[in-house]
């Protein structure tokens, strides 16, 4: 009897209990493991921003926000069983934070109704919003990157990449094989000798790609690495004495993880990203008034400002800004998934919106519509100072040649809606 | 000299130092496996578990800080000293004792004639509360590892080889320092296994757990000093690599590469992973220089695990361990 009664008090209460949060995000994160190092930053900066905007703001349009966080470690499985066990909360949009994850989300989020931004990593054709309805990869995609790279050399060049010879080494998987295709259209139009060089998973022993690079001098090598390989083809860079300015390495090898193993080394490396560095904007002054000075920091509070703390707290607020977009397109504070996506496939980013945020030029402007789910392509060149221990933009964004990119796209994405039976449109 | 034989010497030459690179890791395995016929899962762990402690004491931080702070409200990261690096070493070296005391106190001695496959399944469980307590301990950040071994390529190899044939080798400083110690590692492991009292009674106890214990050699005793020394081999190897890429969690892979040596050198042989690995080295290398470009590249892997599949189907003891027979 008196199991019973409590019981009933307990079910009371719970009854009693107003809902908290209203907004569900979800972050498939992974703070364990063999690439805990660049999670954790990222996932800080991501709940950091949630964090934020429900002490300073009450939440995003009166409504309150709640993070699920699943810990993945990187493990493509591990994060298919995240989305299946986080579905049923509520969650408005999934960030995967991992290539493999997102090519296994892609048909479960789109049977399931739910969006899926994977920024900057992922499928490259989900540009493609009539096929890929549910799935987003704004501001930038791993083409954009490639293209952006070679936009920026042909700068250096006068404009000209005739009889150069340029290497990429990278990842020997799907994600590391990305650029290459879009790498081959370029040296077909500006006339450069592309050289690849795969790389084992993890990454560990490169002596081959660089004695290969010693010999043959590449005049620019790319990287498209991840987690150890990074370091380590850094440190064999500096190793053979390859000029650090001619290395550049794409966002996902663009972190201080990545360069301060290599010390001195490292200083003149150069990275591409697609949102700005450091911690001098306004909203990081709040972010240390609401939510490191209140204890309330993700993590330990220590990587705040580094280059994937500021990827993460960039998704997050793209997140919140699609959230906004779609209060006020179905004039309600409470959102479901299908409106959360119409919120995502209608989100302008301006300069003026980013300057009100307290994150001026931190991104580039873009606009999301039914056709377009990957913004315009514009990415930036960032350098490392290894003495300052410090990145810094040394172009203004870029728009990758979308002449090339988006033929590629557009018969990448007819290829999938043909193999997953698709018929193309907009919702 | 033609110009494609001199790159091959060359990558000959970084493929013995990448095998010696490998039998380092794969000398954990062997001396474990040796002494007690464990196949030790944890070895890469050990590596990076090592690596960690030897950064952490060097770098003067405070261990389990983050869980100290978030219990107590405290702030704490850094003692702010820095131990140089000799210490550093010992001190990381009596901390790899310690865990192989540990490890026969709460697993080992609870496991006795116990199938080898039980045994083996307790080494995963171990790595895997190693990675999370390492984690716990030091942080997950990657850590600059540096013992003041010299890294870069070696001038004066580099300065002999184009005075002699018009094109420079390079050899790495980091891989030359390596092959020196895996030399004095080897020596000395050989002198206290041929030698010592200990040394003849861990080699008979490797025989026959049976006889050793009935002339009263302490298996309980062994099995701590030979973990301990496995223990100090993984804190070489995690210097090596960690020196290479940082001191993080993938370091614990470098398991992978000790596998075909293991296979190829055979479990019970100190002499056969040095082979083993110099072999694997030399022949990946080789491969990659030769075939790789007609293939896509990538190769080093495959050639490695396919060399050892070749060895296992000829040669299941590999080149120099001990063949079981067992007769009915």
């Amino acid at each position: 009897m008196k199991m019973k009664l409590a019981t009933l008090a307990l079910g009371a209460a719970i009854a009693a209990t107003p809902a908290l949060a209203e907004l569900t995000f979800t972050a498939l994160s992974y703070r364990t493991g063999p690439y805990a190092a660049n999670g954790i930053p990222f996932a800080d900066g991501y709940e950091d921003y949630f964090t934020l905007l429900n002490e300073r703001d009450g939440g995003i349009g009166g409504e309150k926000v709640e993070l699920i966080e699943c810990e993945t470690g990187y493990n493509t499985e591990k994060g298919v069983e995240c989305y299946e066990s986080t579905k049923g909360q509520g969650a408005l949009v999934y960030q995967p934070l991992s290539t493999g994850i997102t090519y296994q989300l892609i048909p479960k989020a789109t049977a399931d109704g739910i969006p899926v931004h994977s920024m900057g990593y992922g499928r490259t054709s989900a540009k493609n919003g009539e096929v890929f309805n549910w799935i987003f990869n704004y501001p930038a995609n791993y083409w954009d990157g490639a293209s952006v790279a070679i936009k920026y050399l042909l700068e250096e060049n006068g404009g000209s990449l005739e009889g150069k010879k340029i290497a990429l080494v990278y990842h020997n998987s799907a994600y590391g094989k990305e650029p290459i295709r879009t790498l081959e259209e370029l040296s077909a139009k500006h006339g450069y000798e592309l050289m690849t060089l795969p790389v084992d998973h993890p990454g560990q022993e490169q002596k081959s790609q660089w004695l290969q690079i010693r010999r043959e001098k590449p005049d620019y090598t790319l990287m498209w690495g991840w987690g150890v390989m990074n370091q380590v083809a850094i440190q064999e860079a500096v190793n053979i004495r390859y000029p650090m300015e001619n290395f550049i390495g794409i966002w996902w090898s663009g972190s201080e993880n990545d360069v301060l193993p290599a010390g001195e080394g490292a200083d003149g490396y150069k990275a591409l990203t697609f949102h700005n560095v450091g911690s001098d904007y306004p909203l990081f002054d709040d972010i240390q008034q609401y939510v490191v000075d209140a204890g309330m920091a993700a993590g330990a509070g220590d990587q705040i400002g580094t280059a994937l703390y500021n990827r993460g707290l960039y998704a997050a607020m793209l997140a919140a800004e699609a959230a906004k977009t779609a209060q006020e397109m179905h004039d309600t504070a409470a959102l479901a998934p299908a409106q959360m996506r119409d919120g995502m496939e209608n989100l302008v980013m301006t300069e003026a919106k980013m300057a009100d945020l307290g994150l001026p030029n931190f991104g580039p402007e873009f606009e999301v519509s039914c056709q377009n789910h990957g913004g315009e392509g514009y990415a930036a060149v960032a350098q490392w100072d290894a003495n300052a221990e410090s990145w810094s933009l040394i172009t203004d964004y870029m728009q990758s040649d979308q002449d090339v990119l988006q033929p590629l796209i557009d018969e990448d994405s007819s290829a999938y809606a043909a193999e997953a039976g698709i018929e193309a449109g907009c919702m | 000299m033609p110009e494609q034989l001199l790159f091959a010497m060359e990558v000959t030459l970084n493929g013995l130092m990448a095998g010696v690179l490998y039998a380092l890791v794969a000398l954990g395995f062997v001396l474990i496996f040796k002494a007690s016929g464990i196949f030790n899962y944890a070895q890469g762990v050990m590596a990076l578990f090592a690596a960690l402690t030897l950064v952490g004491i060097q770098d003067g931080q405070v261990p389990f800080s983050h869980l100290i702070n978030a219990i107590f409200g405290t702030d704490v990261h850094h003692f702010g000293w820095h131990v140089p690096a000799i210490f550093a070493i010992l001190l990381t070296a009596a901390v790899m004792v310690l865990f192989a005391w540990i490890v026969e106190r709460y697993v080992l001695r609870h496991l006795v004639n116990q199938p080898g496959i039980i045994l083996f399944m307790a080494t995963i469980g171990l790595a895997y509360f190693m990675e999370g307590f390492g984690d716990m301990m030091w942080g997950s950040d990657i850590k600059k590892l540096d013992v003041g071994l010299p890294q870069g390529i070696n001038f004066a190899i580099d300065d002999t080889t184009f005075e002699w044939f018009g094109y420079g080798f390079f050899i790495d400083n980091l891989d030359i320092s390596a092959t020196i110690v895996a030399v004095i590692l080897v020596v000395a492991l050989t002198v206290f296994s041929q030698y010592s009292k200990q040394g003849r009674a861990l080699r008979a106890v490797a025989d026959d757990h049976q006889a050793a214990l009935s002339v009263g050699i302490s298996l309980r005793f062994i099995w701590v000093l030979v973990w301990s020394i496995a223990g100090f081999v993984a804190l070489v190897a995690g210097i090596m690599w960690g020196s290479k890429s940082g001191v993080q969690f993938s370091l614990s892979l470098i398991a992978l590469k000790a596998l075909p040596v293991l296979m190829l050198g055979g479990f019970t042989s100190i002499p056969g992973a040095i082979v083993g690995g110099l072999i694997i080295g030399v022949g990946e290398k080789l491969f990659e220089f030769t075939i790789g470009p007609l293939v896509g590249g990538a190769t080093e892997n495959w050639f490695a695990y396919v060399l050892a599949l070749i060895f296992l189907v000829f040669r299941p003891q590999g080149l120099f361990g001990e063949k079981i027979i067992e007769r009915v």
